[in-house]
């Protein structure tokens, strides 16, 4: 039986062979237009000419690299993967010829944090592959790096190094180096880890704000959902915000309440102020008083049908029932203005019965694309 | 009686033609979700009856993430999908030499859309599809890679963007098929569902139909038209309804409530479906709704979809293999089997071969009227995949490895 490996072996062989000669690119080999070609891909409608760009960038010599991992910083996710995999052929086959890598650009590459960080994230992959020692050195730099994946190796190593301090008895470094690695983390379970360690060592933690969780709410309900047909029925709380106004609900009034959640991890729970209810919907509003205008994602944890405004503006739903939750489970883009800006959720309930079927709640949270909280701000 | 033994022999080589127009891919590969034409048959015929990780186990490869999609081998070359990353957002797409196991080639992607899936499915889920020139990589997150057999990107789409509410928590699993140079792609979820048919040269959509907004796994088969054209059918909890692949347009609908989770199989004109068992239609050319041939509720699949091997259907209910006539739907034998079943059973010969969810292997040997456990193996990994056979070897992954089953180390 013969057992294979990945590339690592035959990058640290082709690494071997000798450092790069002097970067000198013909001008055959010049690579712009089919850069620009596929940076510029943003929709289904790609042009008939993108597979041979890729091939041309694919072909091209090895040195050229960085430069497109530099074209992956463009926005467009499609661009970003025909990008990506050329990069994968070109790579792949310089190893195959013996080239090798550009390691110093590739590092540099690493330190540019103006550079996308999924690009930076694969240039520092690259890197390893070849120096392992040499791509870890960066690691502990990393703690606040843009690149989630790079932050999450920089976090794990510094939660290492607060475990042994607590397990040689230096209480104080442990909590130190806990708190720095909590202040980097941004995955839900590397923040559990760390907090169950904190809370160990007596430290309070105020996790909602750490991860942005939005906690207080004006709440009403129950809206008719009978035949889960209530995603789809605009119910008053659609059209006006008048937190004194009582409508006629499913089996009798409704009327807004004040409602703050208590749970690490934003849970706000509609069965809790309503009751265990099925076949409803309801409504919960808050204002999130930004400072600027900027681009936030609203981040959703939801395990049944729900839609979400923003300042009046729907910007997405969902129709699912008690397929799962998860933190982060929906990711959505909205634009706040300076000021209040008025967040409207709608979680809607349906007829099942099992006991895993209980949950009307929802978790939401107010970030930036790495993941970092952006709180409001007093009027 | 001669008439009819030429309008056979017509009805024959319109057929083969229409296998030849559907895929270019070469006899003997298996080049999609369960094979040759989708029904789970191989055309190899002595694969190894027993294997451990010491016995006929020709080769092992490593593989860089997670995945329930299954391999499958075109020229040569033993194509996989799967997914690594935190949040199971590195989409990879393999190339192995099927003879040594040496990787030929792997491109990684970016995930476009959701990759929430449950803990036992993954983001990696549908199974690859080849015509024999170009590989179609499907993935939960509707992220689409065409790719020829070098590993040469030719499109993607990426169809979260078109499509933003058509995902599920449970994570998406239908495979793509082609017919006519269609990609059929399934994307069918309470929130948005769409069926679509996408020119496998430019990748452009050729047609998209509104489908039931009911959550589906099941994927697409292929059926043959009395003229031997390729016909498409699509499964889901309204029913089973069939499309000409190059426009979509539906030829007919079979409107009782199929399984949404095992796929149905096909040979030639006759659709085998999971209906509150098993039912047999066949599009008639002249309405709307197919004949139903016959239906039988003992045929009941759970999640394992069928197969179809010669005149037999195999069906796994729970730990209960059943064989069935195709001709009739009775049952000719069943068969206690050890364990609980995702991965669907495959056939080499009278041989069929089912993987359990502990990762062990059973084969079990169809002597006619009684079907009897005659080997076996366990490679101590877990298969939810179901496996590809080609030239006599059987292909199957775990999250881990590939490997390659063959009577002898080559």
């Amino acid at each position: 039986m013969r057992t294979f490996s990945r590339l690592g072996m035959l990058l640290s062989l082709a690494w071997l062979l000798g450092p790069a000669p002097a970067f000198a690119i013909d001008a055959a080999d010049d690579i712009s237009e089919p850069l620009r070609q596929l940076g510029a891909i943003d929709s289904a409608d790609q042009p008939s000419s993108a597979a041979a760009a890729w091939k041309q960038v694919a072909e091209a010599d090895v040195r050229q690299l960085p430069r497109v991992l530099a074209a992956i910083d463009t926005e467009h996710p499609l661009a970003a993967n025909w990008l990506r995999s050329a990069a994968d052929a070109m790579v792949e086959r310089a190893i195959a010829e013996g080239q090798p890598l550009p390691l110093d650009e590739l590092e540099q590459f690493i330190h540019e944090t103006e550079h996308g960080p999924r690009a930076r994230r694969l240039a520092f992959e690259l890197l390893r592959e070849v120096e392992p020692k040499r791509a870890e050195s960066l690691i502990p730099a990393m703690l606040q790096d843009p690149s989630v994946e790079l932050r999450r190796e920089s976090v794990a190593l510094r939660m290492s190094e607060a475990e042994q301090y607590q397990q040689s008895g230096e209480r104080d470094s442990a909590i130190t180096a806990y708190r720095q690695a909590l202040d980097g983390a941004r995955d839900e379970d590397q923040v559990k880890q760390i907090a169950e360690s904190l809370r160990g060592l007596d430290q309070e933690l105020d996790l909602p704000r750490h991860f942005g969780f939005i906690q207080n709410w004006q709440m009403i309900a129950p809206f008719d959902n009978t035949g889960q047909a209530g995603l789809e029925i605009a119910y008053p709380p659609e059209s006006t915000i008048d937190l004194q106004a009582e409508y006629q609900g499913k089996d009798g009034p409704a009327r807004w309440q004040a409602y703050s959640g208590k749970d690490d991890f934003g849970t706000i729970d509609f069965n809790k102020p309503f009751g265990a209810l099925k076949e409803v919907a309801g409504y919960a509003w808050t204002e999130f008083n930004s400072d600027s205008e900027q681009q936030v994602e609203l981040r959703l944890g939801c395990k049944t049908s729900w839609a979400v405004w923003v300042n009046g503006e729907k910007l997405f739903s969902h129709n699912e029932y008690h397929r799962g939750v998860k933190m982060d489970q929906y990711r959505v883009k909205a634009k706040f203005k300076p000021g209040p800006n008025e967040i409207l959720m709608k979680v809607c309930q349906n007829e099942q019965i099992e006991d895993w079927t209980v949950e009307w709640e929802f978790q939401l949270r107010v970030c930036d694309a790495t993941g970092t909280a952006i709180l409001p701000v007093n009027p | 009686m001669q008439f009819k033994y030429k309008n056979l022999l017509v009805h024959i080589s319109s057929l083969l033609l229409g296998c030849l127009l559907t895929t270019n891919a070469i006899s003997g590969d298996w080049a999609q979700f369960r094979g040759p034409g989708g029904s789970g048959a191989a055309t190899s015929e002595h694969c190894p009856i027993s294997w451990s990780n010491s016995e006929n186990l020709a080769w092992q490869a490593d593989l860089p993430g997670r995945g329930i999609s299954s391999p499958i081998v075109v020229a040569g070359r033993v194509l996989i999908t799967a997914c690594s990353g935190i949040r199971q957002d590195r989409l990879h797409v393999l190339c192995f030499d099927q003879r040594s196991g040496k990787q030929l080639w792997e491109r990684q992607f970016w995930a476009t859309g959701r990759t929430q899936t449950h803990q036992k499915i993954n983001t990696a889920a549908p199974t690859p599809v080849s015509d024999g020139q170009s590989v179609y990589a499907l993935f939960s997150t509707n992220d689409l890679f065409a790719l020829d057999l070098d590993g040469n990107l030719l499109w993607l789409r990426g169809l979260s963007e078109e499509y933003p509410n058509a995902n599920n928590s449970l994570g998406m699993a239908s495979s793509p098929i082609v017919a006519d140079g269609s990609l059929v792609v399934m994307l069918e979820t309470d929130s948005q569902a769409v069926a679509l048919g996408i020119d496998c040269q430019s990748g452009a959509t050729r047609w998209e139909l509104d489908r039931p907004r009911i959550a589906n796994w099941s994927s697409p088969t292929l059926l043959r038209g009395s003229e031997g054209q390729a016909i498409i059918a699509l499964q889901s909890s309204r029913g089973l309804s069939a499309h000409d692949p190059k426009t979509g347009t539906q030829l007919w609908n079979f409107d009782r409530g199929c399984d949404t989770r095992p796929t149905g199989v096909s040979s030639g004109e006759v659709a085998y479906v999971p209906s509150n068992g098993l039912v047999a239609l066949r599009g008639n050319g002249l309405s709307a709704t197919p004949d139903v041939l016959w239906e039988s509720n003992r045929l009941q699949p759970s999640t394992a979809s069928p197969l179809l091997s010669g005149d037999r259907l195999y069906v796994i209910n729970r730990s209960i293999l059943k064989c069935a006539d195709t001709a009739t739907g009775k049952v000719v034998w069943q068969l206690r089997i050890d364990g609980d079943f995702t991965s669907s059973p495959v056939a080499a010969g009278n041989h069929i071969y089912v993987f359990n969810e502990a990762g062990v292997g059973q084969v079990i040997e169809d002597e006619g009227d009684r079907g009897r456990v005659v080997g076996g193996g366990d490679l101590k990994e877990i298969f939810i995949c179901t496996p590809a056979i080609a030239d006599d070897a059987i292909f199957i992954r775990s999250d881990q490895h590939l490997f390659k089953i063959a009577a002898s180390s080559e």
